[in-house]
């Protein structure tokens, strides 16, 4: 039996926005009493559309943002609160990725350096020994040595990819927190780097905890799932429950609205009617009424609890489940 | 038989670059009929934007024109007409929408003032008629308070309210085709259903054509009914969608198809294209696909294939169906 290396419990996330000089403060309420956890060497995704708090539930994890309430285990230690000079050993376990590969490598260095950066702070390896691990690395991610001499502009959004995944496994992390790392890539370069992700964690058993809005690529490469909407998960359970026996109408209803790339394949889809409520002014109740097709009395009032679905580990937070 | 609408014939486009031209489609050739929806895919760089660019002719302030081939719509050959000709034949007859609902309206502008432009200008209708059409236009794409809404400015509505617009906006004239560039693409999943959904039947009400340009092969098989392939400037494959998915005929289509990640596929790995796509400015003689096929032959490094007739009227440029080609068989 794996061990747990992450687990998140009721972390909470608000930002104050300032409206105007003389204007009430507004909060946002990014992320809502989320809880999970993920085994090791295994991959855990968070799903939702933007401005659900997927991403900010991933900063959080790798505190780049600081919770306002909650507690995170990673590898038995909690860290939610640690200031930032008690970090640097957990930052070396836990490693990101970034979606916009165009933005996230400094143009002005090499790649050499881009991947080396890591060891410079971590490690007191000699300037050899970090090219040596450079070079291997960049051989694991398919990229060769006479890449490292180049600078990030002469590569394509694939390599660059490569490059940001290449800089996160230097340190050997436990945790890999993939934030939509193939949204900006097409098709074809999206499968390799897909398949490059796989393979490196059945090699090195990294887990990870991935982030995206597209169902398909998550169905992919996750053995759990956590479905956001406005800030709260509102389902989770492993992969094969989450896309055959979905409980949640939201669940049902983003599952529906999946464009299926087989003519002959016609389903019942779901409209959702109108947009996302907006998380400054979320509504009262289950964060999802205003937009839900079986929305009840009870609905508009009292948040709906996590209840436990007849499987192990799908939990549904919706009333429909609880009567 | 369906008549033709749009007919790009042997379409070329050229882009200057520090004084070198450079070729970005080479020849490209397909049709729409009237009342079909024909999808443009192809991964970024392709130039499936850059044929609809071609066909509206929308390339001031840089250095593109069309340099060879011709774009018949209804029969009139939209390269030679002149600024003012096509400028009535924009947003009457062709209207377009983008695929960054964001950018393209005009941040201070009113939206009943911006709905209002294309129809007076084309339907020489005056100010209040124009103000009820376009109320009536934003019932018809499903915006609710649509009285309210033409009073008000780009930012207070949503992605999906405002690509909502842009489509009244493009439908108020009654265009006998659309051009939607990735019109989904930076919504979110449940909105972009609710977008498809209107697209579909407001094509069926009016009976319009549309081209849609996209990247997403599942948006493809739900409103197509006949697939155009690009890649590297050139048309690569069409075919009819059911064909078209059912047995790709081109290594490119293959590979494509094959790359995407399909809800309720137990593939443990998926297929992938290796490489990357040639730059236009350094592209291999022969197949331009020959670098990254898995069925490369001899030949493909050195000739480039043509455009080859198979069954069922599809279209693909590959030396593997060579012996297939039906007039030149010996």
């Amino acid at each position: 039996m794996s061990n747990k290396l992450l687990k998140v419990t009721g972390i909470r996330k608000s930002f104050d926005i300032p409206s105007g000089v003389f204007g009430r403060k507004k909060t946002l309420k990014a992320v809502n009493d989320v809880s999970f956890e993920i085994m090791e060497g295994q991959t855990f995704s968070l799903v939702g559309e933007s401005g659900c708090g997927k991403s900010s539930t991933g900063r959080l994890v790798s505190r780049l943002l600081t919770p306002s309430d909650g507690e995170i285990w990673i590898d038995g230690e909690e860290i939610s609160q640690k200031k930032e000079s008690q970090l640097k050993k957990m930052r070396q376990k836990v490693q990101m990725i970034f979606q916009d590969p165009y933005a996230s490598l400094n143009p002005r260095m090499k790649v050499r350096d881009i991947i080396a950066e890591p060891l410079l702070i971590h490690t007191k390896l000699s300037k050899l020994e970090q090219q040596r691990l450079v070079s291997e690395i960049l051989k694991v991610v398919g990229l060769n040595e006479s890449h490292a001499d180049r600078y990030a502009h002469e590569f394509s959004g694939g390599q660059r990819q490569r490059i940001g995944i290449a800089r996160a496994l230097i340190m050997k992390p436990r945790l890999i927190i993939a934030d939509e790392p193939v949204s900006a890539l097409d098709v074809s370069i999206q499968s390799q780097i897909l398949n490059l992700l796989k393979d490196l964690q059945s090699e090195y058993n990294i887990t990870y905890l991935f982030i995206s809005h597209d169902l398909s690529v998550v169905e992919h490469i996750s053995d759990y799932i956590g479905v956001m909407y406005l800030g709260t998960i509102v389902e989770s359970g492993p992969k094969d429950a989450i896309f055959s026996d979905p409980q949640h109408p939201y669940t049902k209803a983003l599952l529906s609205s999946v464009p299926v790339p087989d003519p002959t394949f016609r389903k019942e889809r779901i409209i959702l009617k109108g947009d996302l409520p907006s998380p400054m002014n979320p509504p009262t109740g289950c964060p999802f009424h205003t937009r839900c097709p079986v929305s009840m009395e009870v609905c508009k009032t009292i948040e709906p609890k996590v209840t436990q679905v007849a499987l192990d580990n799908h939990f549904v937070s919706c009333h429909l489940m609880s009567s | 038989m369906s008549e033709k609408l749009l007919q790009v014939e042997q379409l070329q486009t050229d882009f200057t670059k520090d004084k070198r031209k450079i070729r970005i489609l080479h020849g490209v050739n397909f049709h729409i009929n009237k009342g079909e929806v024909i999808g443009l895919v192809g991964e970024s760089g392709c130039g499936k934007s850059l044929t609809s660019l071609s066909i509206m002719g929308l390339f001031k302030g840089t250095s593109g024109e069309i340099t060879g081939g011709n774009i018949r719509f209804n029969g009139q050959d939209l390269t030679s007409l002149n600024v003012n000709e096509m400028r009535k034949m924009r947003g009457k007859q062709i209207a377009m929408i983008f695929q960054e609902p964001m950018t393209s309206l005009n941040p201070v502008m009113k939206i009943g003032e911006q709905l209002m432009e294309p129809i007076r200008i084309h339907l020489n209708l005056n100010k209040k008629q124009a103000k009820e059409h376009a109320v009536s236009m934003l019932k018809k794409v499903g915006i609710a308070r649509s009285d309210e809404v033409i009073n008000e400015y780009p930012h207070q509505l949503s992605g999906g309210m405002r690509q909502r617009v842009m489509i009244a906006m493009a439908m108020s004239c009654n265009p006998n085709l659309l051009i939607a560039d990735e019109p989904t693409t930076a919504l979110d999943v449940t909105i972009q259903a609710q977008i498809l959904e209107l697209m579909k039947q407001l094509q069926q009400q009016e009976n319009m054509s549309i081209l849609l340009i996209t990247h997403d092969l599942g948006i493809v098989a739900e409103m197509c009914d006949r697939v155009v392939v690009m890649y590297a400037g050139r048309v690569v494959e069409e075919a009819d969608v059911f064909d078209l998915f059912e047995k790709p005929k081109h290594p490119y289509t293959q590979g494509l198809i094959g790359s995407v990640p399909k809800i309720g596929d137990k593939r443990d790995k998926l297929d992938s294209i290796k490489g990357n796509v040639p730059d236009p400015s350094d592209m291999p003689i022969g197949c331009k696909f020959a670098p990254r096929c898995t069925q490369v032959m001899p030949i493909c490094l050195e000739k480039e294939p043509t455009s080859m007739m198979l069954e069922n009227e599809r279209l693909c440029s590959c030396w593997l169906y060579d012996h297939e080609r039906g007039e030149t068989h010996v």
